[in-house]
């Protein structure tokens, strides 16, 4: 480690985005809303990489963690009567925070099943949380139940996505790197080994449940105070299944991959967008590429069948040891 | 996809937006074409573009014709907001028209009052909607108005015991209800059971049993027309025979053939009814048929409306300022809709009389009209 | 009490469905361990050839609705639903055959997301009219059940649950006494000594796809004689109860797969009748996790520790 280490590139970074800032405002708010969607995706895309990827655990069910986090959060911040000003940055932050620690306390609970079960069967209980949380907000009054919750501020904006983006890489990043983190690749590649090997397998289980969690609902908490309105059906099956794409076609494991997908898939839908509306290209394709989803599954079959260690995994180290 | 085609596409799709006619004034839509509620957002946005279509036909709007810019939200969460940024921000559009589904128009509606750009929904009922703030509208009449008018009509027919059957996914159902039983109960109608479904639900009989156990005079059923049918055929098959009522989500192309006369004598109120005899709604129906070769329903009817009122406002603010245009719309009073004679009131939403129809024999039949 | 009964038989018939799509889950589980996300999918376009199918069938047989018409759609929706199921096997699935599972797996969600989508392009995103087959009809009970003769029973319900136990008791037979369903078994043991032992590995997956598709097939035709709208997502909520059945039943046995699709049916209707459906969704899935929890293999499944 004789390059600067991540924590001094963290806090280059934060400041870069600092810069940026204003930049990112002139860019008009359309811009904003792609560059915002970016940087919660991969918020989104990283944390479950360290459960799925590094961990090799298979959770389906990270909307729900997302979900904990966007209600949490905006509760809280429509309890405080959504000041502006310096009192605003101070409710949004702890907001947040709140929002991510009570993610990752679901997280935690959703961590001890996965202590006894693997592969196929974990992924059906994740998604059975996910559809718990969707089913709970649904029947909770306070919450809009199924009319969705009006009326949040408008808290998130570049600065704090990007460094919430930041700050996700960075902690997952060390995590891993860490003499302690080898044991969630030891947990992936072979349990039965590392624990034989002495490792706490159970234990690193937990904590990249744990992790993952906080994060996603970190990234909720941005959702929902850029969007201003939130809604049950924002955090079911679909969205967890958009998120868990982004980590496979990343390449499970490979954070440079999974970051660049998570940028992709955000983009993607808008260029395609851009595309179905030029009005030299023959109404044919027009109506093709508006149907984006068709192209977009066509798209993921044909890559995992070509390239299965992921579009944007080029290092063949970690393809093998995605397994 | 090839990275190195990001920016040269982005830049084509900028070229393409800065290059059009200046004349040219530019409506968004947006609207959910593809997924869940797809069916809704597909009618909607053909009425819509058959009214622009017709408006351009007829050498537009103070000489300047019309551009419909459609983006499609996926009947996705957190996209509706993507598409009407990308339609502010970079089509630049002077108005939105969106969204049928109240989810989605929420969505919207903070964008365009932020940036003051005046969005009509088509059938969004959520009152929340035009809450939003000053530059919001509706063409649709709201939940509290329907639900009263069906409320009021299963009196006037002498039925005191209802039982409900709402959908809780839909705020809409729910919304309904809600002030159908304020009406109801507090002019001495009783409320006999309470049963609920989601949309998507294929199975009703558990509720059904449930409604057939407390043997009421009717059935207030205020959810969308898939459900609806199914529900109708399968209370026939329980044996319940209390006739239904229900709401505008009833109207669909597939209630009747599903219903298979199980719907039979059952009442619902509608923002339009295809056999009214004024001309101008016949001409509509003729011409929908020509150009799409399927009948229209209530959200084609809505969308067309909706086009419509647009059309006229920024005719008479003489241009498309946005707080003239906003004022214009407003100002909306008396305007001859398929859906009825559509006065924006104080609140921004359209004050208009609706129509009970009937089912008889497999057919829709105009049963009545009722005023605000 | 009455209300009790009727909400059991109204669960076991919806659970019929469940327990048909489940059985694809399972059988394609047991040979390849692997979850196929299009199964639901295939439900949906076994209801579509039936759309298509069932006017032209009625058409050129001048039939009236009736059982022999639904014995005629049945067989023919099946098959294609085989052919369907066998076309995605051969195009997606097998060219992934030593690729890790979570690769299979995310290929199948691609399956699945394109039926769903290509299926709205294609057929048309608005319910249809499913065509009436047979008409349905509440059964008259005897009398002499005293109160039990205010039951409701209806035809089709009769039809979904004797057809699905027809067709478990028809699979029992290929996988249990005939030399492909052998090759089957041998399979899903030691997939290596099975092939060793000149089980052609292809054929038989082949036609464990084509045998479980067929099923999701017959209840794509069976549930739309019941709630007779059909539309291009009607797979995803079918066909995840159906996947939380395979499971709950243990994954892997067929009578599992019919037990616990049966369940997951009375299970649902007695929340939906007795509670709120807003709350059916979190019960099955709390049902489902409580089971995992206590017993990992589900109901009729064996547990099969790890070994090294």
């Amino acid at each position: 480690m004789k390059r600067p280490g991540p924590n001094l590139v963290f806090l280059f970074v934060l400041a870069g985005l600092a810069v940026l800032a204003p930049v990112a405002g002139w860019l008009g708010p359309y811009a904003l809303d792609i560059l915002v969607g970016i940087a919660i995706n991969l918020i989104l895309a990283v944390s479950l990489n360290l459960i799925n990827g590094y961990t090799g655990q298979f959770s389906l069910g990270h909307a729900g963690f997302m979900a904990v986090g966007a209600y949490a959060s905006a509760w809280l911040t429509l309890q405080a009567g959504t000041p502006s000003g310096v009192n605003g940055l101070v409710v949004f932050a702890s907001a947040l925070l709140a929002g991510s620690l009570c993610a990752g306390l679901v997280g935690l609970a959703v961590g001890v099943p996965s202590l006894r079960l693997r592969g196929d069967y974990l992924a059906i209980v994740t998604l059975g949380f996910n559809e718990i949380i969707k089913g709970a907000v649904q029947n909770a009054e306070p919450l809009g139940a199924q009319r969705g919750l009006t009326g949040i501020g408008q808290y998130t904006g570049f600065f704090s996505a990007f460094a919430g983006a930041a700050l996700a890489i960075l902690v997952v990043h060390n995590l891993v790197q860490s003499t302690y983190g080898r044991g969630f690749l030891a947990t992936h590649n072979d349990e039965i080994a590392a624990e034989s090997s002495g490792l706490d397998t159970t234990r690193y289980k937990i904590v990249a449940f744990a992790t993952g969690a906080f994060f996603a609902g970190l990234a909720g908490g941005l959702y929902a105070h850029f969007k201003q309105f939130i809604h049950p059906e924002a955090f079911g099956f679909m969205r967890s299944m958009d998120i868990v794409v982004m980590v496979i076609l990343g390449g499970m494991g490979s954070m440079v991959g999974v970051c660049c997908a998570a940028v992709l898939l955000t983009v993607l839908p808008e260029l395609l967008r851009a595309l179905a509306n030029l009005e030299s290209l023959p109404p044919a394709i027009r109506d093709f590429v508006s149907n984006r989803m068709i192209l977009y599954s066509v798209l993921l079959i044909i890559l995992m069948i070509t390239r299965p260690q992921g579009l944007l995994n080029f290092s063949s180290r970690r393809a093998q040891a995605s397994r | 996809m090839n990275l190195r085609l990001l920016p040269a596409l982005l830049g084509l799709a900028l070229l393409a937006g800065s290059a059009a006619a200046q004349e040219v004034i530019k409506i968004g839509e947006f609207a959910s074409l593809t997924g869940g509620n797809a069916s809704f957002g597909q009618e909607s946005h053909k009425g819509t573009q058959l009214a622009i279509d017709e408006l351009n036909a007829a050498g537009g709007v103070l000489g300047r014709k019309l551009q419909l810019i459609t983006e499609d939200d996926q009947s996705a969460a957190g996209q509706a907001a993507t598409a009407v940024q990308k339609l502010i921000a970079q089509d630049k559009v002077v108005a939105l028209l969106g969204e049928v589904a109240s989810s989605k128009s929420l969505e919207g509606a903070p964008i365009a009052q932020r940036n003051k750009i005046p969005m009509i929904s088509p059938a969004s009922t959520n009152p929340k909607v035009t809450e939003t703030g000053d530059y919001i509208f509706r063409v649709c009449f709201i939940d509290p108005f329907q639900g009263t008018v069906m409320a009021k009509f299963a009196l006037s027919k002498g039925w005191k015991k209802i039982a409900l059957l709402t959908d809780v996914k839909q705020d809409y159902s729910v919304g309904l209800a809600e002030f159908f039983v304020k009406y109801f109960t507090a002019n001495g109608g009783t409320i006999v059971r309470d049963q609920k479904y989601s949309s998507g639900d294929k199975d009703f009989r558990a509720q059904l049993t449930s409604v057939k156990a407390a043997s009421p005079d009717a059935v207030f059923l205020p959810g969308y027309y898939g459900e609806v049918a199914l529900i109708g055929k399968q209370a026939r098959l329980l044996g319940l025979t209390a006739p239904f009522l229900g709401g505008d989500g009833w109207v669909g192309e597939s209630l009747l053939p599903v219903a298979a006369g199980s719907l039979d004598g059952s009442f619902f109120s509608a923002h339009f009814s295809p056999d009214d005899t004024r001309p101008a709604v016949q001409d509509f129906v003729r011409r929908f048929r020509a150009k799409y070769k399927s009948e229209p329903d209530d959200m084609a009817a809505l969308g067309y409306d909706s086009a419509m009122i647009l059309a006229d406002a920024i005719k008479r603010a003489g241009g498309t300022d946005s707080a003239k245009l906003r004022d214009a719309i407003a100002a909306t009073k008396n305007h001859p809709g398929l859906t009825g004679v559509i006065t924006l009131d104080a609140q921004r939403n359209a004050a208009k009389s609706a129509v009970i129809l009937t089912i008889r024999n497999g057919a829709y039949k105009f049963q009545e009209s009722v005023a605000p | 009490m009455i209300e009790f009964l009727q909400q059991l038989i109204n669960g076991l018939a919806q659970g019929g469905i469940y327990a048909l799509i489940a059985l694809g889950y399972t059988m394609v589980y047991g040979v390849l361990r692997f979850i196929n996300f299009a199964h639901g999918d295939i439900f949906m376009l076994g209801a579509f050839a039936g759309f298509y199918v069932g006017p032209a069938v009625l058409r050129i047989t001048g039939l009236s609705p009736s059982f022999a018409a639904v014995l005629l759609v049945l067989p023919i929706a099946m098959l294609a639903c085989a052919l369907a199921g066998m076309a995605i096997e051969r195009l997606c699935y097998r060219p992934l055959r030593d690729r890790p599972r979570l690769t299979v797996l995310i290929t199948a969600i691609g399956v699945s997301l394109l039926l769903e989508n290509g299926g709205q392009f294609v057929f048309g995103a608005s319910p249809r009219s499913f065509p009436e087959l047979i008409t349905d009809r509440a059964l008259a009970l005897p009398a002499s059940l005293g109160s039990l003769a205010t039951l409701t029973i209806t035809l089709s319900q009769v039809l979904v649950l004797g057809v699905a136990l027809l067709l478990l008791g028809g699979l029992r037979q290929i996988v249990g006494k005939t030399r492909t369903g052998l090759a089957m078994r041998a399979l899903s043991l030691n997939p290596t000594a099975a092939q060793l032992m000149g089980v052609d590995l292809d054929r038989i997956i082949a036609l464990t796809f084509g045998l479980g598709s067929a099923l999701a097939g017959a209840a794509g035709i069976l549930a739309s004689i019941q709630q007779p709208s059909i539309d291009p997502l009607m797979g995803i909520a079918a066909g995840l109860k159906a996947f939380v059945a395979a499971v709950l039943g243990g994954i892997g046995s067929l009578t599992g797969a019919v037990v616990g699709g049966l369940l997951i049916g009375v299970l649902e209707a007695l929340v939906v009748g007795y509670l709120s459906p807003t709350y059916r969704d979190p019960i099955v899935f709390g049902v489902l996790i409580l089971i995992l929890l206590f017993r990992p293999a589900g109901l009729l499944g064996r547990f099969q520790p790890e070994k090294v």
